[in-house]
């Protein structure tokens, strides 16, 4: 069983928000517009929703990490 | 000793500093030759006679941690670089972009061999054949000593390893350890994300070591003198002395070498004390935090520093008189922290520019509530959103000095008045003209 957290490469990163409005339960923006990310352990009931997430944004920043 | 401010410091006895080990025989106006060096030091050991991971035990047993700014143990950073795959690089990290910080340049102008020993035997420790020397090419004198000391060994007795120096841009983040790197690949001094980080993949794709001036020339220490030799001073946790830059209101502005625990007054006391009433001292430089002058009997340590929020960095003690207002002081190193980021990720590039615009509305009296509400969220939030951390430095200063000069912040909140006389007191670069 895998633990996983989102992860943002803050270079890659450039502030489409599109993670946000996907996964806003994890997800907020900044009042500059980039993301700033629970750092827990995603429950097993929102994981969908993350990879949703991380499949679109479209800079590539945002990836989920087996912290396992 | 006792220091008048508002609130008294309690009266201190101070000792005076044991003999200096890494500047033994420095005299102020040329650095230790190669013949003088051999006398004072002894030769070390040929590396070939010390097998990697017995010079890696050797730092483990003395329990030597990183003077650059993070304190990390010495030894597991050469195992992690020793255990992959080779060819392997060392680079010498002498870029000390830490304003505030002059002692890198100290060590290396008036001690470059030792520096060299160092280099030479991390490069012996982790099996590298390539060793980088970066030091800031501002830093003139030190890198002239560099050179010279360099073309001595090279005329004399060769180095056994291909060593070569080169002058960095004058960039803060340039001496973070990807930003380095990133450099020294031809790239921009600018740092990358990670991973990967340098040990696993550095210079040319290769395991790197990047570790700092000063712990090389310690490890040229321990290797001719042994753990226990170096953990006579210091703490058990954090042996040895370390190099502390100490200015600001002080008799005598200087780089001292102290036993790591050495209470932050007896570092100021060790060069003239206090030249004027204080107010604050900021420790580990800019990319560190202010402490109440009620501190001052803090031992300059991890462990002594860490339940004030604060910690050794770089070393750096920086005494700030009470004639001057910490909270212009600090709207000054946030402009500075603004101006050298390296424009790479949002947080950082927005983040402090208006943080560093609506703190200097505070500093000038000119903020309201609303505004310093803003200042203190904006601080928690750009927090560790950065590639690295130079956004998290920012947001540290800005916290410390709201609690430290939390009077000042009242009196500029409530009345619009500043007790600062206007005379700027920390000398603050302007920022870094090329990342080339």
């Amino acid at each position: 069983m895998s633990v996983n957290i989102l992860r943002v490469d803050p270079i890659a990163c450039v502030g489409h928000g599109i993670c946000a409005e996907l996964f806003h339960e994890w997800i907020r923006l900044d009042d500059w517009g980039y993301p700033i990310v629970r750092p827990e352990v995603i429950p097993a009931h929102l994981l969908d929703q993350a990879k949703w997430a991380v499949a679109n944004c479209p800079a590539l920043a945002l990836r989920l990490a087996d912290v396992q | 000793m006792t220091i008048a401010t508002g609130r008294t410091a309690p009266a201190r006895k101070t000792r005076p500093l044991p003999p200096s080990r890494l500047l033994a025989g420095a005299s102020p106006d040329s650095y230790i030759g190669l013949a003088t060096h051999r006398k004072t030091y002894t030769l070390p050991p040929p590396p070939s006679a010390q097998p990697r991971y017995s010079l890696i035990d050797l730092m483990g047993a003395a329990g030597l941690l990183g003077r650059g700014g993070a304190g990390f143990p010495t030894a597991r950073k050469l195992k992690a670089v020793a255990d992959g795959p080779g060819p392997r690089v060392v680079v010498a990290n002498g870029t000390e972009g830490e304003p505030p910080s002059a002692k890198d340049q100290t060590l290396m102008t008036h001690n470059p061999h030792l520096v060299i020993d160092g280099a030479v035997l991390a490069a012996a420790a982790v099996g590298a054949s390539q060793v980088l020397i970066g030091v800031d090419r501002a830093h003139r004198r030190a890198l002239e000593a560099m050179r010279a000391a360099l073309a001595e060994r090279t005329s004399t007795e060769g180095l056994g390893v291909d060593l070569r120096l080169a002058g960095t841009p004058s960039r803060y983040v340039a001496g973070e350890e990807t930003g380095l790197v990133q450099w020294m690949n031809g790239g921009p001094a600018m740092p990358t994300s990670v991973p990967p980080r340098p040990f696993e993949k550095g210079v040319a794709g290769r395991p790197t070591l990047v570790q700092n001036v000063e712990t090389l020339a310690t490890m040229a220490l321990i290797a001719r003198h042994g753990p226990e030799w170096f953990r006579q001073l210091g703490t058990p946790d954090e042996p040895g002395g370390r190099l502390v830059t100490v200015s600001g209101a002080v008799g005598q502005p200087a780089v001292v070498e102290a036993p790591i625990g050495t209470p932050i007054g007896a570092l100021i006391d060790a060069v003239g004390g206090p030249a004027a009433e204080l107010s604050a001292v900021m420790v580990g430089g800019f990319y560190g935090t202010w402490l109440p002058v009620d501190a001052l009997d803090t031992p300059y340590s991890r462990a002594g520093l860490l339940p004030l929020g604060a910690s050794p960095g770089a070393g750096v003690v920086l005494a700030l008189p009470a004639s001057a207002c910490g909270l212009a002081e600090t709207a000054r190193v946030v402009s500075w922290y603004a101006g050298e980021s390296a424009g790479q990720c949002g947080p950082c590039i927005f983040g402090l520019a208006d943080l560093s615009e609506l703190f200097a509305q505070v500093a000038a009296a000119r903020a309201n509530r609303d505004d310093l509400e803003t200042v203190r969220r904006w601080a928690g939030e750009i927090e560790g959103r950065g590639a690295c951390k130079h956004p998290d430095g920012a947001a540290r200063l800005v916290r410390s000095a709201l609690t430290v000069f939390s009077d000042e912040l009242t009196r500029h909140m409530s009345t619009g008045e500043c007790r600062g006389n206007g005379r700027p007191v920390l000398r603050v670069p302007p920022p870094g003209k090329t990342w080339r």
